[in-house]
């Protein structure tokens, strides 16, 4: 469960960015989290909802974005989209060297207010 | 209504943190690793019969983390190494705070070699960076073969796998074949030992190899 700590490095920047903006209400938090992070949306949702609570960011849902794992073949070029599994070979060449390109991602792409 | 683009990553605090850490380590000439495995794989008996295995060549020192109990820093210290011992009261993971915070515990000048037991768990240490040199993952075969494939943040980043507890390969059902292609598949440049640290066998081409990468 290491979401937990994960939500509260997100809530620590969601309040630095309220804070710096002067916005009082949070109703949305827009986050970005790769197939391939080893983060389960449902469990970060679960813990910013516990530690949320008597911040500005009280009322604020999680807009969980997934970003699909994506690679690319370093003999062809191939460009492989939504992999299943970071192991994999080319569909065009056959090749196993395929380079993760997306997939890790772990971020807070934006807040929003209603105000 | 409004939106307002952060653009942030979410552990960043963390990063910066181990970015701290891994400065200091890189002035004071110390190289370090942080094992991950899973409970029981047998991180500990592989510290015990490596650090036994360099005490004359190496000065080195041990960050022991658990959830709870100092039982692992004991069983260091008894091969006369300096461990501290981190518990972290619930947390499943080490991260670079926790590291920061006991690095005063050791003279880091005078050590080659700073080995850290991360709290045994095969996903959640991945995301925590600790400002290490490299990531060693510990396989032991009772686990099974399929651990790498079901579990491929780690075996992907570790740097070095340890396949451990080879002399029970006899008496169970595990393709060793099948873990080396998997983590070749994830990690082309990954070094594989396989060993046993109750044996001994394949202990000494990891100590070798271990001995010229901290010189290096």
């Amino acid at each position: 469960m290491h979401e937990l700590s994960i939500a509260q490095s997100l809530l620590d920047i969601v309040l630095q960015e309220a804070k710096r903006h002067g916005v009082e209400r949070v109703i949305r938090v827009g986050v970005r989290v790769g197939a391939f992070s080893a983060v389960v949306p449902s469990a970060l949702t679960f813990s910013f909802d516990l530690i949320k609570e008597g911040t500005v960011a009280a009322e604020a849902q999680l807009a969980i974005e997934e970003v699909p794992l994506t690679g690319r073949c370093q003999d062809c070029g191939q460009i492989l989209d939504n992999m299943d599994s970071p192991i994999a070979d080319c569909p065009a060449c056959e090749s196993k060297k395929i380079e993760l390109t997306q997939g890790r991602e772990l971020t807070i792409a934006y807040i929003e207010t209603d105000e | 209504m409004s939106e307002i683009e952060v653009s942030r990553p979410i552990l960043e605090a963390n990063q910066r943190i181990a970015q701290e850490n891994r400065r200091l380590f890189r002035e004071a000439g110390v190289k370090v690793i942080n094992i991950i495995s899973s409970p029981g794989a047998g991180k500990t008996t592989l510290l015990e019969q490596t650090l036994s295995r360099l005490a004359d060549d190496l000065a080195m020192g041990v960050v022991e983390g658990d959830i709870q109990s100092t039982e692992d820093a004991q069983r260091v210290a008894a091969c006369g190494v300096k461990a501290v011992q981190i518990e972290t009261k619930g947390a499943c993971h080490l991260d670079g705070q926790m590291i920061g915070q006991v690095l005063t515990a050791f003279n880091l000048n005078q050590l080659d070699l700073l080995i850290v037991e991360n709290v045994g768990n095969l996903v959640c240490p991945v995301e925590f960076d600790l400002g290490e040199d490299m990531k060693l993952a510990v396989l032991s075969v009772t686990e099974g073969d399929d651990k790498p494939s079901k579990y491929p943040q780690l075996f992907q980043e570790a740097g070095v796998l340890i396949v451990n507890k080879i002399d029970l390969l006899p008496y169970i059902d595990c393709d060793l074949e099948r873990i080396h292609e998997t983590c070749r598949r994830l990690n082309p440049a990954q070094k594989i030992f396989d060993l046993s640290c109750r044996t001994g066998e394949g202990m000494e081409a990891w100590v070798d190899w271990l001995r010229a990468w901290t010189k290096s």
